[in-house]
């Protein structure tokens, strides 16, 4: 047999397939993940691309697809952000389809999963959360604290106090809102992985092999749903916190 | 025992508690399904609804669950 790797943690190590000279000590080299990455941009280019080749009233096959996906968005979007979000769909939908296709490919075989790093992951949603927060600041300038403090709250003394704890307690969950959106989608997709090369390790050669295989199967079936799920618990979760940084104030 | 072989015991022992965490987000979305299929059933026209409230808290809740398979990572792969 071939010396196959049994470790399950393996596939997520970064390999340098062409490195630059380093600038100040930093190792800048393009590696799987960028190549990865790279791919999946293609692969979104494309499939817009070619869905949006000469567009017709009556849409093909291809076309329905990208605007079936198109509507998907923009109806989240605007069910999510209301009216004044609408303005946001470009991000929104951007957002979605590369973490999507990012997800997607993820699950060929002998690939890279670059939604499973969570320096990737936490770039997204550190980006998402900071321009949500200016978003907010700049609609409604110093008003946006009183986000934090929810109205209906009894007056007096008691009523200071409930308000206090309540800063505090709105001021973490809203801390841990990048926290939390980028693990989602990081654990996610880590463990999604780890799962199937355990599985896949189960797989022996000849006919005794056959159950191992139907389950795995399945389980890739099962790891299809939880990419696309992913993406869009991703995109809505964002959407979510837009309507909170324009409206609800 | 040795330090070593010790800390490896310690190490494999807490990342094997740490998966207790799972049957909070199990139970939790077993709820949330309960829910959902008990407003289907009340009022069928909803289904749609329901359905994408369904996913949405699916996923909040498996996140928890994913908690402590982090806290397992971490125990297993970046305490020294």
């Amino acid at each position: 047999m071939a010396e196959a790797s049994l470790n399950p943690v393996e596939q997520f190590e970064l390999r340098d397939y062409f490195s630059f000279p380093h600038i100040s000590g930093y190792n800048i080299a393009f590696t799987n993940a960028s190549l990865w990455m790279a791919l999946a941009v293609l692969g979104v280019f494309l499939f817009i691309g070619l869905g949006a080749r000469r567009p017709a009233l009556v849409p093909g096959r291809f076309q329905t697809m990208v605007e079936m996906l198109y509507q998907f968005v923009s109806d989240m979007v605007e069910s999510s952000a209301g009216a004044e979000g609408k303005k946001y769909f470009p991000i929104i939908f951007s957002l979605f389809i590369f973490v999507l296709f990012c997800n997607l490919f993820g699950l060929i075989p002998y690939s890279f999963s670059v939604t499973s790093q969570i320096i990737v992951t936490f770039a997204f949603a550190a980006f998402v959360f900071i321009g949500v927060t200016f978003i907010g600041f700049y609609k409604h300038g110093l008003h946006f604290f009183h986000y934090f403090l929810p109205k209906g709250l009894p007056g007096g003394l008691i009523g200071l106090v409930l308000a206090l704890f309540m800063i505090i307690i709105e001021l973490f969950s809203y801390m841990a809102r990048p926290v939390s959106l980028s693990i989602r989608l990081a654990a996610n997709m880590t463990a999604g992985h780890i799962l199937l090369q355990i599985m896949a390790s189960f797989v022996a050669v000849g006919i005794i092999g056959l159950f191992p295989f139907a389950f795995l199967l399945i389980f890739i079936g099962f790891e299809l749903f939880v990419a696309c799920l992913q993406a869009y618990i991703f995109a809505l979760l964002c959407s979510l916190y837009l309507n909170d940084a324009l409206n609800m104030h | 025992m040795d330090a070593e072989a010790l800390k490896l015991l310690g190490k494999y022992i807490g990342a094997g508690l740490t998966t207790a965490g799972m049957c909070g987000a199990a139970i939790g979305i077993g709820l949330i399904f309960a829910a959902a299929l008990n407003g289907i059933a009340r009022n069928p026209a909803q289904e749609g609804k329901i359905k994408a409230f369904a996913f949405m808290g699916m996923a909040l809740a498996e996140f928890m669950g994913l908690l402590s398979f982090v806290v397992t990572i971490l125990v297993l792969y970046v305490v020294k």
